[in-house]
């Protein structure tokens, strides 16, 4: 913290009215100044050993395919070329997956192999310059064999090609229920993936140790599974692999199983050569090797009354989870969890098909399938509504779980036998609503559209309820380790890694919470697997709240101790000590915090503490689809509004509401930060950011100057994002925050149904524009024109 | 003949001999100077992380300060300029710059990987203290890609930017640039070697013509936005290669009562302003090119010489009936734009020929020529198809029609069937209807990751509605974005 300027922020120091960056303060970002000035260091930025090779991961140009012998030779002769290693040089096992051990992390050995996706990586080359490894790479000597290549959706469906039986989550009887509703639909949305685009791509750097030991620096969300995958394929226990990680150049989910490959490819470089080895993958590599978010059909029936309450409702979805497992199950199991979105069904029967294809292996995405199970529903609400002619908003209020305060309803039992509990989305909404105008705009906007004879807009308001908690309950748990040093300035040290969300800032505040002192005296460090073991990747929008509760305990231990202290050696109750303002109140007397600790010292109290935390009350049965996954949930809201061009399919944003529940927010200006990023990274995905691949299963789009997203003016010129007022959390989270990470993703569809909206104008409403996702100016077009041909 | 290339990087003098001809100024300053605030996002110039600020000397010895991708930017081409990257702006915590403050103040960094790209762009507005309202700042920023942000606080501090560089005495700043500017050659042809590979920098196009006809096996390189790919992404060898970015006399804009006539050294940026006052919808299209760093390099005359079925110049200035003058050693040609294409990749140019300028003529009215480009993202996108439309109607009467696409054929294209399905004929709605049919047998356009065949045809003929609905309906709202827009 010692870099961040004095000068902002309050006021620090003695007589000060309150301690800088205590929690719910609006401090900026520990990095700012060195993200603003070029001095934050990323992997590619570490000064690197003199003799460090760079590697350079050769990968099938075919989607599935036998691979005969292959000759190495010329390239192990190549200039610069110091090793070439494939599946025959690893001492350990050949295998990167996540969950299940399905990733080989090379697919060749001199005897060949089978390739199953475009992108899979075959041998790597480490060489003096990643030129000349390049090039080596070239001169490896064999042949594809085609394979037949299940490509699509349809294809895999088709096949039955599935990672594990369909499953499914069901409540009621859906069939007597649909029989029975006065109305009935059925559709199909297509739903595209979406690439993660961080700026900063996949890299890890292995220096080699003493004892076969290696160091890695990485770009991971995932530090203890780098270590575990490292020590895998090196054939050593976890202990002889360290792992640390100062920050991301964004991550976004793309960072918490893709690090694998490059991490371990470099490690067994390192182990080899005894020399330092670099990965790390330029624009294009990384689009094509790394997964995305998954693609998904979602196939729907329901059943509704006239007030377009819905009775029963059936969906099929169906997710393109690629070549491996990855984290696509856990992926398709969240994509169910918000296939209700914040509406109570009444009869409800989802079904799961987990796509097994000769694609990239898809992974985790911010909101981790929760997106796209949340935009088939807003789809069928904005059906029925059509349907029924009426404001689509009108039949998402009818549909509301019960409000938290409502005890005696009973439509708060979710598709998964869950309570909702905290359900507040009626209140968020009645009150954006108002903030929005949205009713006068709606008027409006219909004489406009009326009058104008080309351009049309929409508007749209959609919400979320977005679940928290890992639905693998074991995951959810944390460590952190505090030092308090003989000065009383503090080391901070945790499991969550920093990817530009601000977890280390909030975890700082609340370490300057307890203590009752400047944020400046924390030093915020890099995650590192020897200071906080066997953490969980930081996902699932999680990061604060269990990194924070496990800070808040150590921290609480060592103020324990340090009241213990205080007690005896001044001779006052335990509850006549408070930390306050950068000062110890012990009974009459007051002293610094640095005093209380150099004296504590002095007097050999322990000054360090690990800190743990598991979330309460959560646990899931899988086999039987019951149980509560989620600890709590997060709600939000949107009003998009747009403007198309129905003779081109073009469309513009025009303004953005945003009423969001962040809870007790530790920190406005971060959270607003995630707000707003989630928000424009959910629209860009429905919007501009199409992956396109060709008939041999080629990914086309691999770099910025095809996949599109969005940039500086694709944001609302009038764009109002605020924090729900009333927000606080329910449940005993830290300073009862809510998460913050996901969930604004999904405001982003209220974009996609402002252009239905829109759309639905340019054709005089006379049949329901069904647009698939992304709402590219093609599709807009195409829905608007009723097909081609 | 000088065989060095001198130029200053954060206020020091470099003089460099020993230089490859493509390495590129991103791999300059990270790998041989360590100045890793400057970051590899995508390498081909469109995600703006390596953005740095390149000032130069212009021909009536003023000073041009630009944002430009350091990831596709020649190292022989940077002679004779003043470069700062991130690293020459402030390094002290407690001194930051007010660009650096005001994207602080306005937690405008998350991850901070772009970061520096941005602070670049906003820091070369704040030297030229330009004022950065909404749209402008759209605009000098959509050269940057930030995942994290949504742009929100960036535009925030990018408005108060303008105000305290309107505010802030920046002469001495101003001063040392221009005196280290004058110092540094401009005049003597420049030849580097590295190896087998040669690099030549002429100074005057008689140079330049000297040179190409003597190396006719050389490849020309300009703004490098699309010849720096090759390198970086293609991973082509350029073994000689002849860089135009000293050659004045190809910089300049003439214009007179006939005609505009422009250099082929003239950038996009350095031809906007006129453009958008001659034709304010070719202004628009030309502010849809690339983005700042993209419009500061790339030229006009590299954009018609690579032949690309998707640049978006060549059908508007096919539609306005532009020539071309070719020059060889002494020689000179002029030919109609529209002959200059001649297939996928082939055009009409000889070895040792160049582009010298672009003449286009001003018999059409302003308000005549109306250019569209479709793209999946208005701003620093590819055309999916652009399409060009020059049609004069005399009372009711269409008297004549220029029409040309982009994105529609292998090369920039005239629609000539629709355009004698409109002349003559009354200007009113069937015909439109009409004329609209003629497009499939002017194109069979493909499908690719940017668009559909039936989209880009379909698009094509409402496009010809779009521009009679422009021209017929009088307060129609017609526009999303940009020029005629009524959005902001």
């Amino acid at each position: 913290m010692s870099d961040a300027p004095k000068s902002s922020g309050q006021t620090s120091g003695e007589g000060a009215s309150r301690v800088r960056g205590t929690v719910s303060s609006q401090v900026m970002h520990d990095s700012a100044f060195k993200h603003a000035s070029g001095q934050a260091v990323y992997v590619d930025d570490i000064p690197m050993p003199e003799d460090c090779l760079h590697v350079y991961i050769a990968t099938s140009k075919h989607a599935h395919a036998k691979i005969g012998a292959v000759n190495f030779g010329v390239a192990r002769e190549s200039q610069g070329v110091v090793a070439v290693i494939s599946g025959d040089d690893i001492p350990g096992t050949n295998d990167i997956g996540p969950v299940v051990s399905d990733e080989p992390l090379f697919a060749l050995g001199a005897a060949g192999g089978v390739v199953e996706c475009e992108g899979q990586a075959l041998f790597a080359i480490a060489a003096t310059s990643l030129g000349a490894a390049r090039a080596a790479a070239g001169k490896v000597e064999f042949e594809y064999k085609d394979l037949p290549a299940l490509l699509t959706i349809e294809d895999a469906m088709t096949a039955k090609s599935w990672l594990e039986p369909p499953y499914k989550m069901t409540r009621g009887d859906v069939n007597a229920a649909m029989k029975i509703s006065p109305h009935k639909l059925e559709g199909r949305i297509y739903i595209g993936g979406q690439e993660h685009f961080y700026l900063e791509g996949q890299a890890a750097l292995v220096l080699p140790g003493e004892d076969g030991d290696v160091t890695v620096y990485c770009s991971s969300q995932h530090p203890t599974e780098i270590q575990h995958k490292v020590a895998g394929v090196l054939g050593v226990s976890f202990n002889a692999v360290t792992v640390e990680v100062r920050r991301m150049g964004g991550g976004f989910g793309g960072k918490e199983t893709n690090g694998n490959l490059p991490a371990a490819a470099a490690a067994l470089i390192a182990k080899r050569t005894g020399r330092a080895a670099k990965i790390c993958y330029d624009r294009d590599d990384d689009m094509v090797m790394t997964g995305k978010r998954h693609d998904f059909r979602i196939d729907y029936q329901v059943g509704f009354d006239d007030d377009g309450r819905i009775h029963s409702i059936i969906m099929d979805q169906a997710a393109r989870c690629g070549w491996s497992h990855d984290l696509s199950l856990a992926i398709c199991d969240r994509a169910m969890f918000h296939a209700d979105n914040c509406y109570y069904l009444a009869n409800v029967l989802i079904n799961s098909y987990r796509c097994k294809t000769n694609t990239v292996s898809n992974t985790a995405f911010r909101g981790f399938g929760g997106p796209q199970g949340m935009v088939a529903i807003e789809r069928v609400i904005d059906e029925i509504a059509f349907k029924l002619d009426k404001d689509p908003l009108e039949v998402r209020r009818v549909n509301f779980y019960a409000a938290d305060k409502d005890t005696a309803s009973e439509r708060n039992l979710t598709p998964y036998h869950m309570k909702v509990e905290d359900c507040v989305i009626g209140e968020i909404v009645d009150e954006l609503v108002v903030s929005s105008g949205y009713e006068t705009r709606r008027t409006e906007i219909a004489d406009w559209n009326a009058k104008q004879p080309l351009l049309k807009r929409g508007i749209a308001l959609t919400p979320v309820k977005f679940g928290i908690s890992f639905t693998k309950t074991y995951l959810n748990q944390a460590a952190a380790l505090v030092h308090v040093y003989s000065d009383g300035s503090v080391h901070l040290n945790h499991g969550g890694t920093e990817m530009g969300q601000g977890l280390f800032i909030k975890v700082a505040q609340v370490v300057a919470e307890v203590f009752q002192i400047d944020i400046d005296r924390v030093k915020i460090t890099p995650t590192n697997t020897g200071k906080a073991p066997n953490t969980s990747a930081t996902a699932a929008s999680s990061g604060t709240d269990l990194n924070g509760m496990a800070a808040l305990d150590a921290c609480q231990k060592i103020k324990n101790l340090l009241v213990d202290f205080a007690s005896s050696e001044w001779g006052v109750a335990r509850d006549k000590i408070e930390f306050r303002l950068g000062r110890v109140q012990i009974g009459g007397n007051e002293i610094a915090f640095d005093e209380l600790i150099a004296k504590a010292y002095l007097a050999r109290v322990s000054l360090s503490a690990t800190g743990f935390y598991a979330t309460p009350k959560i646990e899931w049965d899988r086999a039987t689809g019951t149980g509560r996954p989620f600890f709590y949930f997060a709600y939000g809201a949107a009003v998009s509004e747009v403007v198309i061009d129905p003779l081109t399919g073009e469309h513009r944003l025009l303004r953005v509401d945003i009423l969001h529940d962040v809870g007790n927010s530790l920190n406005p200006a971060i959270d607003l930060g995630q707000i707003e990023g989630g928000f424009a990274q959910g629209a860009g995905w429905l919007t501009s950011e199409e992956l396109v691949w060709d008939e041999a299963g080629r990914l086309k789009t691999h770099a910025p100057s095809t996949y599109k997203i969005p940039t500086a003016s694709d944001r609302a010129p009038d764009m109002n994002i605020a924090i729900w007022k009333h927000g606080t959390n329910r449940e005993e989270t830290i300073y009862r925050s809510k998460a913050v990470g996901e969930p604004p993703l999904m405001l982003g569809i209220s974009v996609l149904m402002a252009l239905s909206d829109a759309a639905a104008s340019a054709t005089g409403r006379t049949q329901y524009p069904a647009l698939d996702a992304p709402a590219t100016p093609e599709r807009l077009l195409q829905v608007i024109t009723g097909g081609w041909g | 003949m000088r065989g060095t290339i001198s130029f200053y990087l954060n206020g020091e003098l470099k003089v460099l001999s020993n230089v490859a001809p493509t390495q590129t100024l991103l791999r300059y300053l990270r790998e041989d100077k360590k100045l890793c605030g400057t970051k590899e996002g995508c390498a081909e110039g469109d995600c703006g992380a390596c953005t740095v600020n390149v000032s130069t000397l212009t021909a009536d010895g003023a000073v041009k300060r630009e944002a430009i991708n350091a990831c596709i930017r020649f190292m022989p081409s940077l002679d004779g300029v003043s470069i700062t990257t991130i690293e020459g702006i402030a390094l002290d915590s407690d001194a930051p710059h007010p660009v650096q403050r005001a994207m602080m103040d306005s937690d405008a960094s998350q991850c901070g990987f772009c970061t520096p790209g941005f602070v670049m762009s906003l820091y070369t507005a704040y030297r030229n203290r330009t004022m950065l309202p909404l749209t402008d700042a759209n605009d000098v920023l959509a050269g940057n890609l930030c995942r994290c942000t949504g742009y929100g606080p960036i535009l925030k501090a990018a408005e108060k930017i303008g105000h305290v560089a309107k505010a802030a005495d920046q002469s001495d700043d101003d001063r040392v640039e221009l005196e280290q500017l004058r110092s540094l050659d401009h005049q003597v042809t420049v030849e580097i070697e590295q190896g087998d590979a040669r690099a030549f920098l002429p100074a005057t196009s008689d140079q330049l013509a000297e040179i190409y006809v003597a190396h006719s096996d050389a490849t020309l390189i300009s703004g490098a936005t699309d010849v720096g790919l090759w390198v970086t992404k293609a991973r082509r060898r350029l073994p000689k290669v002849i860089f135009l970015n000293r050659v004045r006399d190809l910089t300049l804009i003439k214009r007179n009562d006939q005609e505009l006539i422009i250099g082929a050294g003239v950038t996009y940026s350095e031809a906007i302003d006129i453009l958008k006052q001659t034709y304010p919808d070719l202004g628009e299209l030309v502010r849809r090119i690339g983005a700042v760093q993209v419009r500061n390099a790339g030229t006009i005359g590299g954009n018609i010489a690579n032949g690309s079925p998707i640049g978006d110049m060549s059908p508007a200035l096919i539609a306005l009936d532009a020539q071309l003058v070719l020059r060889h050693g002494p020689q000179r040609r002029t030919l109609p734009l529209e002959g200059f294409f001649l297939a996928y990749g082939r055009q009409d140019r000889k070895p040792g020929e160049f582009i010298e300028a672009v003449r286009v003529p001003l018999k059409t009215a302003a308000d005549e020529l109306k250019c569209y480009k479709l793209s999946k993202r208005f701003d620093q996108d590819i055309s999916a198809l652009c399409g060009c439309f020059n049609i004069k109607v005399l009372g009711d009467a269409v008297v004549s029609a220029r029409i040309a696409f982009g994105g529609m054929a292998a090369t920039p294209k005239r629609a000539l069937s629709v355009e004698a399905a409109l002349i003559g004929k009354r200007w009113d709605r069937p015909t439109v209807e009409l004329a609209m049919q003629e497009f499939a047998k002017d194109f069979a356009p493909m499908s690719d990751m940017r668009a559909s065949t039936d989209y880009r045809l379909r698009a094509a003929q409402n496009l010809l509605l779009k521009y009679y609905i422009e021209t017929s309906v009088p307060l129609a709202q017609t526009r999303l974005v940009g020029h005629g827009n009524a959005f902001l």
